[in-house]
């Protein structure tokens, strides 16, 4: 359980901002803190398997794009209807400016 | 607590009650037999699913969890205000202390004769199924009605092979709500796969018999059919309310605070019509489900005494194809329009009005690619910005940046 994957480079991101990031078949979404931490969580959501990527951050809460189910993307509490199940996040670092993912 | 209408509003208000920590009777009776349900499936991906499935928004062990008392299959049958009672079809009746009408719209009737078995609606699971059976590969549809019902549910035939005729009796389809421009990307995409429009043809007959039907337009020519799909729109649900004696304004007048002219008697969703804060005031009915859903969520807090006033921005999206199309605020409330292209051939439309506040956003692109500039104009709208015209008609200006100004 050691796999970390290179996700994109830090400055690929903007604060207060989502990018998504595909790898071996699987879809996450990549977020960048107002505070400038970096988080990552499963890239679909979990009400109608909608890519998050294209959704809107505000603060710590991703909203879906289609039908703004909420969730706080540090933690992935599912934070508003429709969205009830929580989504699952992996660990993040930065290391020399790239974004690695612990994708598990 | 009582809850008439167990849709997507009466489905939310009910779960908002418990998770307000409200422990009291809470009793939630709707109409059909399933449990509460989306209904935004209907016209697009239960239409097009082999297998089509009803998708609840909760389940009977989360109903029995909360202990919301779930009656299916049965009708509010009429309200007594003085003694707090409803009576139900079935010869009960339930006490209330507040009571919830979230009966809301349905199918508005095509006021013609001859309309049989080959002239449906589509409202409910069971209209869905009903439509879907005659969806297939060569099957001729003939669908009344160019709103957005009628053209997902064209999309949807079309993918499952049918051959579809859309039927328009305004100069264009999707003339309430939607700008021309937007309606002439999704005209275009529904001709690219095959669909024939009619628009500006009023029909002066159909004719149904147990083999096909035949559609007559005001210009004298026939379609025909194997099923004809009516899609002109929806009325509220009132007649409770009505006979209650409660306040009737294109459906069941509420205030700021969802409450009727009883101050007991609350009312959300597609059936009321409510003073519209972003708009000064102006009286709308919304059928959309996120209003539903919503409101469903106010009406549950001001039942329990909140006192807050409802404030939320409409908003409202359609699918067709691979195309979104997303619009927050009433695009008729403006006066101007600034367009922002975002590439890949999407686009938004900024409506403002006439002292430059920014009334309402109209966007179609592919997937999801205008969704997160609307939610930020829907903010922007209900914060009553007047954003520089420039910088809207700008894509390297974010609107998060206007949002933060």
């Amino acid at each position: 359980m050691n796999d970390w994957v290179e996700a994109c480079a830090a400055e690929e991101i903007d604060e207060e901002d989502v990018m998504r990031f595909d790898h071996g078949g699987r879809t996450f979404a990549i977020y960048r803190s107002p505070d400038d931490e970096f988080f990552a969580t499963d890239g679909l959501c979990t009400h109608e398997k909608i890519h998050l990527a294209d959704g809107l951050v505000m603060d710590d809460i991703i909203e879906c794009p289609k039908h703004n189910g909420r969730f706080n993307y540090k933690t992935g509490a599912a934070k508003g209807a429709p969205a009830c199940v929580n989504l699952k996040t992996y660990p993040v670092k930065v290391d020399a400016g790239k974004v690695l993912v612990q994708i598990g | 607590m009582v809850i008439v209408g167990a849709g997507e509003c009466g489905g939310r208000a009910a779960l908002a009650l418990r998770d307000l920590g409200y422990e009291g009777p809470v009793t939630l009776v709707g109409d059909e037999p399933h449990l509460p349900y989306e209904r935004p499936p209907l016209s697009k991906e239960a239409m097009a699913s082999e297998t089509p499935e009803i998708r609840a928004i909760t389940s009977d062990e989360l109903l029995a969890e909360k202990s919301i008392r779930h009656l299916r299959s049965v009708r509010a049958a009429g309200i007594d205000r003085t003694a707090h009672v409803v009576r139900l079809s079935d010869g009960a009746s339930l006490s209330y202390d507040k009571l919830l009408l979230a009966t809301g719209s349905t199918p508005r009737k095509l006021p013609m004769p001859g309309l049989g078995s080959r002239c449906v609606y589509l409202r409910t699971f069971a209209d869905a199924l009903a439509i879907r059976a005659h969806l297939r590969a060569g099957s001729r549809i003939a669908i009344v009605g160019g709103g957005f019902i009628g053209l997902e549910l064209a999309a949807s035939a079309r993918k499952l092979g049918a051959s579809v005729t859309v039927i328009e009796a305004q100069p264009r389809i999707l003339m309430r709500g939607v700008p021309v421009e937007i309606a002439g990307i999704v005209h275009d995409a529904h001709e690219a796969e095959g669909v024939k429009i009619l628009a500006g043809q009023g029909i002066t007959a159909i004719a149904d018999d147990s083999a096909e039907v035949r559609v007559t337009l005001a210009d004298g020519k026939d379609i025909v059919a194997d099923l004809s799909v009516i899609g002109i729109g929806a009325v509220p649900v009132t007649t409770l309310a009505a006979e209650a004696g409660l306040t009737i304004d294109n459906g069941i007048a509420v205030d700021a605070e969802l409450r009727t002219s009883d101050p007991d008697v609350f009312a959300a969703g597609d059936c009321c019509s409510f003073p519209l804060a972003v708009y000064g005031g102006r009286r709308v009915r919304l059928e959309a489900w996120r209003n539903a859903q919503e409101q469903g969520a106010l009406a549950a807090r001001n039942m329990l005494g909140a006192g807050e006033a409802h404030a939320a921005v409409p908003w409202f999206w359609s699918d067709q194809y691979g195309l979104s199309l997303q619009i927050a605020g009433l695009s008729d409330e403006g006066r101007g329009i600034v367009r922002r292209d975002l590439g890949e051939g999407a686009f938004i439309l900024f409506h403002l009005a006439e002292d430059g506040r920014l009334v309402a956003a109209s966007g179609i692109g592919p997937g999801n690619t205008v969704a997160r500039d609307i939610r930020l104009a829907e903010m922007l709208i209900g914060k009553r910005a007047k954003p520089a015209p420039e910088a809207l008609g700008s894509p390297d200006v974010k609107l998060k940046a206007l949002l933060a100004a």
